[in-house]
């Protein structure tokens, strides 16, 4: 833990956080000449933009993230999925994988069934459509759905996808972590109760110390974990 | 939340199932660890708040004056009642209590008067004219399944260490609520061809029946009820039973503090 | 208020009232932090012998779809007594003066909170009175901001609130039970911090102009103090956060 990291500090609304030069970034407002946060969060500067980087809230979807969605509507040429946030996502025909035609979409998804999503498109008043056309996207059919909150997301994944590295080899299953919180993961049963207990320990305890060495112990893991090199997280 | 259930985690809940385990890693016949505290509320002649695993749920009892029911006209009344208010969950809504509620209100109050709980007669100021009536107001405030167990344990724990106020209206020294029986309320959950005794909410909710057995002390079956569209055999209901009467012995060995 | 002067002696000949505070101190408040699981947002609040509890569910999808404001999201709040709050049973269901209460708190947050951060969404907060003993629409608009915070709802500051008014012809902070029922004047208020303004504001009873400026400010410097505490509340859950949360973008997948 270096210095610069100790000095971080949680910001509350209301607190100033800027310091002269500094321009109004994520999570904050800018108000007579003054930048103050917010939202509740750590304050964090990267480069000329001080930010607030949230520890709590709902998820706001932002193009090109990754996330597990949950169909909840179907209409003769569309689907609306649910991805954990206060917009549910359209998903037209056209955005899917298979040649549907109109009127049968029941026959490749139906209501309660878990997708594997990219945001395509927010537009300014928050019209959210999400595609299931690019690699690797699909429809995931058994494993288990654990939801998290949002904003725990980066600690779940840890520094250079550390801790998905080490819940990955310590249980075996295949986990994918959704931007919006909802996290999918598949093996063996005994491993995955023991992966989504330690998928709920990293949820509630993200701000202790030492959570790495805490969840290796958990799964009983005490070898080197393999370097994380891939982008979508599987 | 969605109120949608995804199929993923309706077939985890079920797959488990099917090996004799639960998503929290308890068994089929154990409740999640049940807390009660009592005489939290001020102004309220009887309260407790109960929390099983997460549920989390607040009991008042006031107590008033009334005129008694034309047919019972030397007994005090008793009321019950429930809110699903949304501050407990994401889909619960304002507005007055949808059946859901209303079913909850109507089987814990089964059980405390079937049990007759309160001694009524007790209760009676002037015949025909003038009793008190206790009114039992269930809150859960953060609802993760099972409200039945939890908002009877509250109610019974309420009641137990309620006073009725009768100096405030008039009527002499106060006095304790009159008690005379200790009913317990344990409720199953059947997932599959699976009986689970105290569902949590993502078990509610992939669950095809739903069975509240309330049992006195003595172990005597005093109130029940079977819900949602699924159904329980002969065998089942007996097995529940004998369940039932083993764990309301032990919420009523509970220590409340 | 019960209006007009009145037999019942509140202060001492030492300024000291019935449950030993000065003039001018506020009963002790304790304000806890995340205190449900299902609210995105949630607080607690003991305030004399006040029990409030506020969650925030939010911003979440508007339904039906008449309420949404293509601008900006809606902000909705009710606020309710429990039935065993007070001595007399409230009836469950929400009557006049809830719905009132309810609408003024709402519009105290409306222009606090970046709504237009969230078209179309809606933000709700739940105001549960526990517990009430004078004074639970100020400890209600305390706990909602807090929940509001912790519920990572993007604002411009918190809100605190506090009542002044009179009794026994004295100005006094943070009104007990007694002085409500009795006494000559209430005069309940929120305001933003940051800027000053005064974002909720009811009074009722009999001041002098001079008086109210006077009561207007002592509430005003209480509201300073309760800010400290919110903070503090905010603070203390969050406290360990700081040093172990790793930057985003450091960790996109």
């Amino acid at each position: 833990m270096n210095e610069e990291k100790k000095q971080r500090v949680v910001v509350i609304p209301g607190d100033e956080i800027g310091a002269s030069g500094l321009k109004s970034g994520s999570g904050t407002y800018r108000r007579d000449g003054k930048v103050f946060a917010a939202q509740l969060g750590i304050r964090n500067v990267r480069g000329d933009f001080v930010n607030v980087i949230p520890l709590g809230g709902r998820y706001i979807p932002r193009s090109g993230d990754s996330v597990i969605g949950v169909v909840v509507e179907m209409g003769p040429s569309n689907w609306l999925v649910d991805i954990n946030s206060p917009y549910p996502a359209p998903m037209h025909v056209s955005e899917v994988p298979w040649k549907v035609e109109f009127g049968d979409t029941a026959r490749y998804l139906t209501i309660g069934d878990a997708i594997l999503a990219k945001v395509l498109a927010v537009d300014e008043i928050k019209h959210v459509q999400v595609t299931m056309k690019e690699h690797g996207l699909r429809k995931l059919a058994g494993g288990q759905l654990v939801e998290i909150s949002h904003s725990k997301v980066p600690r779940m994944i840890g520094k250079g996808g550390s801790m998905i590295a080490l819940l990955k080899d310590a249980t075996k299953c295949r986990i994918f972590v959704g931007q919006n919180g909802r996290v999918w993961l598949d093996g063996e049963q005994d491993n995955m109760m023991k992966a989504t207990q330690a998928i709920k320990r990293i949820d509630e305890a993200s701000q202790h110390f030492g959570l790495t060495e805490e969840i290796k112990k958990m799964l009983n893991f005490s070898g080197a974990v393999t370097p994380q090199g891939d982008k979508d997280g599987e | 939340m969605s109120d949608v259930v995804s199929h993923i985690m309706k077939d985890q809940i079920f797959k488990l199932a099917a090996r004799g385990m639960r998503e929290d890693g308890r068994a089929f016949d154990r409740m999640r660890p049940m807390s009660i505290e009592t005489g939290i509320v001020g102004p309220a002649e009887g309260s407790a708040r109960v929390r099983l695993g997460d549920t989390d749920v607040f009991v008042g009892v006031k107590v008033e004056l009334g005129t008694p029911f034309q047919d019972r006209p030397t007994d005090g009344v008793l009321m019950t009642g429930a809110e699903l208010r949304p501050i407990a969950h994401a889909d619960f809504e304002t507005g007055p209590p949808q059946p859901p509620a209303v079913e909850i209100s109507r089987v814990i109050d089964r059980g405390i008067r079937e049990s007759q709980m309160i001694d009524l007669s007790k209760l009676c100021i002037t015949p025909k004219e003038k009793v008190y009536m206790v009114f039992v107001d269930i809150e859960p405030l953060d609802y993760f399944g099972n409200i039945f167990d939890a908002g009877a344990a509250g109610a019974v724990a309420a009641l137990r260490t309620a006073k009725v106020p009768a100096k405030r209206h008039g009527f002499g020294e106060d006095f304790p609520m009159p008690v005379r029986a200790f009913p317990a309320s344990v409720t199953f959950a059947k997932i599959g061809k699976h009986v689970m005794v105290d569902p949590t909410l993502r078990e509610e909710l992939v669950s095809d029946a739903r069975l509240t057995i309330v049992t006195d002390e003595k172990g005597d079956v005093r109130a029940m009820q079977k819900g949602l569209s699924g159904s329980f055999s002969y065998a089942e209901i007996k097995e529940c039973l004998l369940l039932a009467t083993k764990l309301g012995r032990d919420v009523r060995a509970l220590k409340t503090g | 208020m019960g209006g007009g002067s009145t037999d019942i002696k509140l202060i001492d000949e030492k300024g000291i009232r019935l449950d030993g505070r000065r003039v001018d101190q506020l009963r002790p408040i304790k304000i806890e932090a995340g205190v449900l699981k299902n609210a995105d947002g949630s607080a607690y609040v003991e305030w004399g012998k006040n029990k409030v509890l506020a969650a925030v569910y939010g911003p979440r999808e508007a339904h039906p779809r008449h309420i949404q404001d293509p601008t900006r999201a809606v902000v909705d709040v009710i606020y309710n007594m429990c039935s065993f709050s007070v001595e007399e049973r409230v009836r469950p269901g929400p009557g006049r003066r809830s719905v009132e209460i309810s609408k003024v708190i709402a519009d105290a947050f409306r222009n606090v909170i970046f709504t237009e951060q969230f078209p179309r969404a809606k933000i709700d907060v739940y105001i549960e009175i526990l517990q009430a003993n004078a004074g639970t629409r100020c400890a209600g608009v305390v706990a909602a901001s807090v929940a509001l915070a912790d519920a990572g709802v993007p604002m411009m500051d918190l809100v605190p609130a506090c009542a002044a008014g009179k009794a026994n012809n004295q100005l006094i902070l943070d009104l007990g039970k007694e002085e409500d029922n009795v006494g000559q004047a209430d005069l309940p208020t929120a305001i933003v911090p940051k800027t000053g303004e005064i974002v909720l504001l009811q009074m009722d009873g009999h001041l002098t102009q001079d008086e109210f400026d006077r009561a207007l400010q002592m509430s005003m410097n209480a509201c300073m103090q309760i800010y400290e505490l919110q903070k503090d509340a905010l603070r203390r859950r969050y406290a360990t956060s700081a040093n172990d949360a790793p930057d985003t973008e450091e960790v996109r997948q």
